[in-house]
């Protein structure tokens, strides 16, 4: 019955605030404190504070060419510059994604690849296997992870830390010191707000913890809020809109594909440039305030088409969204859907991503 | 003073002569977090004690709500179509969800007293 977890170093904070917990990813994690809703709420005008310590961190550092680093991920690692990150996509053979990450540029001859918690043992045994040279680490036990988002996270993190953090652009980071460490810290997240993702070592992240939550405009975020939030701004979760069955054209997401280099899984993904998709992804909003949830059958004019991956119920919209995966076809937005699940029906319109696109990420 | 009595399903009653209105727990609605939606049958449904009744949804899940007594449906609080979080607010006064005409009290022994809920919840 109980599922074997690994407890972050803020495993005995969030106790302490009387978090609901629940594995995930192999993690014993806080889903929530005072309530999703008002987490989300608090994210989306305040600062949120959200233990990342789960996610994984690798270091590689060499010749990105001939240690073969330049052809394992489906974006060119030698052409960011130092001090930016790039999203992106490990696929397999046949186009399928095994994981999403973000590749950060940590010098000339060295990055760190930050991926999925549930993933992250495979990535790096599939990394490993595809280089041929260069020294490559899995840091992740001794890497320290907390996210800070909102409008409020820039004006947080300057009195904590000063000015240097005030002009980093979306997706640049810095290396600092914090609390006498050298930290990272980046302007990327996952709930469409400004914010940053700070990297500290793990003995160090109780510290930071407590130090932010000092601050009366910051408040602790659970993984429940943070689904909420980052499915309202159209940002796919691993395991549930992707994974190895599905490629990044079908999810819609082949503007992170460089086809202009080499990677594993690029004839899959040019036969299907050519052959068209079998399947692809669709975003809908219910007209109620009813959730679709994973697994929810998608219906057009009364015959299946497909089936939900992430819904919720959207605070900012007042109304239930949700995304899936639908046989390939024309779904023009405003087409009407209906999502069905047992006793449970609900109508739903087809809509643009993101759903909420009013958020401070960019300011 | 109304007599109250719960479902093992969390479903409370309050009976009032040979009407009884109906919510769901404390425990229920702080179990499911944060209350998104609430479904309310139409005026004048009949249903029988345990048959599916209403339907709620948190951020987290989606649950029926069964009917602790047999009846028909004499009144919905369809402020709750828009304010759904009383549920989580006051459960068991304001988030009242249907009101039913009881068609056979005898069916009260199915259910537990406040005192024999409260054990219950114990056991949990």
């Amino acid at each position: 019955m109980a599922e074997q977890t690994t407890a972050t170093p803020l495993n005995s904070r969030h106790r302490d605030l009387k978090a609901l917990m629940a594995p995930f990813g192999g993690w014993d994690m806080p889903i929530q404190y005072e309530g999703i809703i008002a987490e989300h709420a608090w994210c989306r005008q305040k600062a949120a504070l959200f233990d990342i310590c789960h996610m994984g961190e690798f270091i590689f550092q060499g010749d990105f060419e001939a240690g073969g680093l330049e052809d394992v991920f489906t974006f060119s690692v030698k052409t960011i510059p130092v001090g930016r990150s790039r999203y992106g996509f490990l696929l397999n053979e046949q186009g399928g994604i095994i994981d999403d990450l973000i590749v950060f540029r940590l010098a000339e001859d060295k990055v760190m690849v930050v991926v999925n918690a549930a993933t992250a043992t495979n990535d790096y045994a599939v990394i490993s296997q595809r280089l041929k040279g260069g020294a490559f680490s899995n840091i992740t036990d001794q890497t320290g992870k907390l996210d800070i988002q909102g409008p409020l996270a820039r004006e947080v993190m300057v009195s904590a830390f000063g000015e240097q953090v005030a002009t980093i652009p979306y997706f640049k980071f810095i290396t600092m010191d914090i609390l006498g460490v050298e930290a990272i810290v980046s302007r990327t997240g996952y709930t469409g707000e400004l914010g940053y993702e700070i990297f500290i070592p793990a003995d160090k992240v109780c510290q930071l913890w407590d130090l932010l939550l000092k601050d009366e405009r910051v408040k602790p975020a659970g993984l429940g809020a943070r689904d909420v939030l980052r499915l309202e701004v159209g940002y796919s979760l691993y395991g549930s809109d992707i994974d190895e069955v599905t490629t990044p054209l079908q999810a819609g997401l082949g503007a992170f594909v460089n086809f202009d280099k080499n990677f594993v899984g690029k004839e899959a993904l040019m036969k299907q440039k050519q052959e068209g998709v079998a399947k692809q992804k669709i975003a809908f909003r219910v007209s109620s305030r009813r959730s679709p949830r994973h697994h929810y059958e998608i219906l057009s004019e009364g015959h299946p088409v497909g089936s939900v991956t992430s819904g919720v119920f959207s605070p900012m919209l007042g109304c239930g969204i949700g995304i899936g995966f639908a046989a390939a076809g024309e779904y023009p937005v405003g087409m009407p859907l209906t999502i069905c699940h047992e006793r449970v029906s609900m109508e739903a319109v087809v809509c643009e991503l993101p759903f909420y696109d009013n958020g401070s990420l960019r300011s | 003073m109304a007599e109250m009595y719960f479902t093992k399903e969390h479903e409370w009653v309050k009976v009032t002569g040979t009407t009884g209105k109906v919510g769901i727990s404390e425990h229920a609605a702080h179990e499911l977090g944060d209350i998104t939606f609430v479904e309310l049958p139409k005026i004048g449904k009949t249903v029988k004690q345990f048959d599916v009744l209403a339907a709620i949804e948190s951020v987290k899940a989606a649950s029926d709500i069964f009917a602790p007594l047999s009846g028909k449906v004499l009144a919905v609080n369809d402020e709750l179509d828009t304010t759904p979080e009383t549920v989580n607010e006051s459960a068991e006064e304001k988030a009242w969800m249907v009101e039913l005409e009881i068609s056979d009290s005898a069916e009260l022994k199915n259910l537990m007293t406040q005192d024999q809920y409260n054990e219950f919840l114990k056991t949990l």
